[in-house]
């Protein structure tokens, strides 16, 4: 008989208020083992990754640690019983320095009780070098790239003594390099014993690191395998069942652009020379023409994001020249960049969207000056939300509940409603997609599609790969703020353009 | 994810639910409940304790005591709905008061080195004083990006400067007719004064529930960044409501000048915790975007009852302070509280 495994979940099951989030999964993780952990949102894997990091208890089932039935109330309790976690975003003190953050809550002290600095400098340098990560211990956290403060949290994580630790979408901030130096670090540690549970949207990566996987599909494990046995397709299947071809294309093969027969003689719309600000992006070129979809792909932090903020006018461009339809314009904020006909979706739920307000304030909120010069007109608004809610198909399709109450994917939904009451000139999409499933994302690619075929230029900024293949007629790349490449009117599949970026 | 949080309590009507809707109800009324059961307790307690509390008089009474409060509490409340604060109320009404008082030609037993004018003139030179000191308030947090609180804070210290300025330690007494008749006089047995303040009360209430400003000013306070997002000037609409406060606290010093029948320096010290405390007291969110002039209107009864109350019911005056801070800090709690059970269980991940 084997030795036990080192973590053993047996029929696991937990619901919220009646919806069932795990249906009963088993669950196991070797020592020296990385696992990878891969489904769409809301398929399992968060509410699993709590259970077992002590954030939430399971309703039913048991859970073994190294064969001993074990009950976490607290993720303190988790902690203790050598379980640890990285977040995606990072649990780290940015003004403090890197030996402080690996040494949190347990630096050295001398007679005095004061800090001993030497002390914990040393402890740091030696724990860091002997994970083979060469950064001086003194350096102030946030002066150092992304990727090396994650593999000083999870330096961290391991010094307070877990031998499993939990990583959450690791590599989704990384470029390449960065990630094959966490690769590094992994297999280093897999080979002293330690264990890794890797939940990850990124396939490539998972299949790259990990020694098994363990699909999630609506609250279930739809299947689990050596990584060795099983392939991309295998994964995706499993993760989104047949009949999503739209995405799977765009996971998978070749994508052919748009041609020139399609917008190249519509009038330009947008144009963009020489924009620049600080150090987010520089000398950047760009025009969109009407019924027109352009990509702007980057690794997280490359610029795209900053870019489509400036072009909003909520961080203006310091530099440069913007014209829309042939004029010029200085866009000094929001406002108008609102009345020049520019409209922007950002990428985060929480800052477009009021929560407590009904819907129809929701939507009528940024065209409010083209229905009311100074009385408002509640039935109006209310008719037009009825019509979008109806275009869209919002559900509940309620004009006065308030937004909180909807999910996700028809909040992002009247995040988009908002702009379609009176057609803008140019929409910008800040990751239309970020945090979705995948019939949410269908839902998206749709209505871009519908309102690129309506004459609308559209600019989707991402940092995943997916979501610029599926909407874009044309794709740029930014590289470190910079345009690194266009790819256009050819054939171009995700490989190349994680190349290129 | 949106599965495992579908269970938002607000986003099923299934047959548990059913019974805690009405509890939920309640829970995100609380806000507006709290306050108006606080005044109902209040006015049964002192009617009990006192036969003299439950007249006309009295409540002719209250009434004139919470004007010159209520005034300022309108401008204060459209700075609260849009999350910032005015720690410059009082003194910039101070100020206000006196520099009318300043213009207006005074007894000869005031030595003030004053500058007589027209009323009109000097009507008009008050109001313009409140707008600077209000536009100040503006471009200091909308251009320059300091934390209200602190830019108020400063202004509070202007105002009193300029309060010391004029008067120099003396007392003024007249202000211009128009003035003193609405601070003083009364329309048959209606002081001027409380209808006054009811049409400040009326029109500021129009102003944020059916127009599009006031729509601007909810939505800037519920969510700053979205309302950015959506285009709107949220610097405008905050360098507005700041102007808007001073107004108010000009014509609420002005006529206060009027009501107390003299205008010197730190005259309105009170206002300021009062006309807060009344804002608050009445539900509005210290955290913006919520509540509104009905609350402010139900706060100004609640803290107008318990002064007038507490004289009428034989209580050691040095108490009253005391009865009037715990109070203060029941609302703060019942505040902070309700926007917590506001804050809706979000349907979708964070």
């Amino acid at each position: 008989m084997p030795p036990a495994p080192l973590l053993e979940l047996r029929a696991v099951a937990k619901s919220f208020g009646g919806v069932a989030a795990l249906k009963g999964v088993d669950f196991t993780l070797d020592a020296g083992e990385i696992h990878g952990l891969v489904g769409e949102n809301g398929a399992g894997k968060s509410t699993l990754m709590k259970i077992i990091a002590g954030v939430h208890a399971g309703d039913q089932g048991e859970m073994r640690l190294a064969g001993d039935v074990v009950r976490f109330r607290s993720a303190r309790d988790a902690r203790a019983a050598g379980i640890g976690m990285v977040h995606q975003e990072l649990a780290i003190v940015p003004t403090l320095s890197v030996a402080e953050n690996v040494l949190l809550g347990m630096q050295p002290r001398n007679r005095l009780g004061f800090i001993d600095w030497p002390a914990m400098i040393a402890i740091a340098k030696r724990h860091l070098e002997n994970l083979g990560l060469v950064v001086d211990p003194r350096a102030e956290m946030a002066s150092l790239p992304l990727g090396m403060q994650q593999l000083i949290e999870i330096a961290r994580v391991l010094f307070s003594g877990a031998r499993l630790i939990i990583l959450d979408e690791p590599t989704s901030a990384l470029s390449p390099p960065e990630i094959t130096r966490l690769f590094a670090l992994l297999k280093r540690l897999r080979a002293e014993g330690r264990s890794f549970i890797f939940i990850s949207h990124f396939l490539d990566d998972v299949l790259a690191i990990c020694d098994r996987v363990t699909v999630f599909r609506n609250g279930a494990k739809a299947g689990a395998a050596r990584v060795g046995d099983i392939d991309k397709a295998w994964l995706i299947e499993r993760m989104i069942g047949a009949g999503h071809h739209e995405l799977e294309e765009s996971y998978l093969g070749e994508i052919q652009l748009r041609g020139p027969e399609g917008a190249a003689d519509a009038a330009v719309v947008l144009a963009a020379e020489g924009l620049g600000r600080g150090t987010s992006f520089q000398d950047v070129s760009l025009t969109v023409r009407a019924g027109e979809v352009l990509g702007i792909y980057g690794f997280m932090g490359s610029g795209q994001l900053d870019l489509a903020r400036a072009l909003f006018g909520k961080t203006p461009p310091e530099r440069g020249i913007l014209r829309i339809e042939g004029r010029a314009v200085r866009l000094r904020n929001t406002t108008r960049a609102r009345r020049a006909g520019l409209a922007f979706v950002p990428e985060s739920r929480r800052s477009m969207l009021f929560a407590l307000e009904p819907l129809y304030k929701n939507m009528s909120i940024s065209v409010l000056d083209r229905l009311a010069r100074l009385w408002l007109k509640p039935k109006r608004e209310r008719e037009i939300a009825r019509r979008h809610i109806a275009q869209l198909s919002i559900r509940p399709a309620q004009p006065d509940r308030p937004l909180g109450t909807l999910s996700g994917g028809n909040q992002q939904k009247v995040a988009l409603a908002k702009w379609l009451t009176f057609a803008p000139k140019v929409l910008l999409l800040s990751e239309p997609t970020r945090g979705m499933d995948v019939g949410a994302k269908e839902d998206v690619v749709r209505i871009v599609r519908r309102l690129r075929n309506e004459g609308l230029a559209i600019i989707v900024a991402s940092a995943e790969p997916e979501t610029v293949l599926a909407l874009a007629d044309r794709i740029l790349v930014m590289r470190k703020g910079r345009i690194a490449r266009e790819f256009a009117n050819e054939t171009v599949s995700k490989d190349r353009l994680l190349a290129a970026a | 994810m949106s599965k495992e949080r579908a269970a938002a309590p607000a986003s099923e009507p299934a047959p548990a639910a059913r019974a805690s809707r009405r509890g939920q109800w309640l829970r995100l009324r609380l806000r507006n409940i709290a306050p108006f059961a606080t005044l109902l307790f209040l006015v049964a307690l002192f009617s009990a304790a006192s036969p003299s509390f439950l007249t006309l008089d009295n409540l002719a009474n209250i009434l004139q005591q919470i004007s010159v409060t209520g005034i300022m509490a309108v401008g204060l409340t459209f700075v609260i709905l849009c999350a910032e604060i005015d720690l410059g109320v009082a003194s910039v009404a101070n100020a206000t008061g006196i520099i009318l008082a300043y213009f207006t030609a005074q007894d000869a037993s005031v030595n003030i080195a004053n500058l007589p004018l027209p009323g009109l003139a000097a009507i008009v030179l008050a109001v313009f004083g409140s707008f600077c000191l209000g536009a100040v308030n503006a471009f200091g947090i909308t251009w320059i990006g300091i934390p209200s609180f602190i830019m108020t804070l400063a202004m509070l210290q202007i105002g009193a400067g300029i309060c010391a300025m004029l008067v120099r330690g003396q007392i003024a007494y007249a202000v211009p007719k128009v003035i003193a008749v609405l601070g003083n006089g009364g329309l048959g047995p209606v002081p001027w004064i409380v209808i006054v303040a009811a049409i400040v009360l009326a029109l500021a209430h129009i102003v944020l529930t059916y127009t599009r400003f006031g729509r601007y000013v909810y939505m800037v306070g519920g969510n700053r960044e979205a309302a950015e997002y959506s285009g709107v000037n949220v610097r405008a609409v905050i360098a507005a409501v700041m102007i808007i406060s001073a107004l108010c606290s000009g014509l609420a010093g002005m006529l206060g000048v009027a009501h107390f029948g003299s205008a010197q320096q730190d005259e309105f010290d009170n206002y300021l915790l009062d006309s807060i405390s009344a804002v608050v007291v009445g539900g509005t969110s210290l955290f913006g975007g919520q509540g509104g002039i009905g609350n402010t209107l139900v706060g100004l009864f609640v803290l107008g009852v318990l002064n007038n109350g507490l004289d009428h019911v034989n209580i050691d005056s040095f108490l009253k302070i005391l009865i009037r801070g715990l109070i203060l800090l029941a609302a703060l709690i019942i505040n902070v509280y309700a926007q917590r059970l506001k804050g809706l269980p979000e349907a979708g991940e964070s």
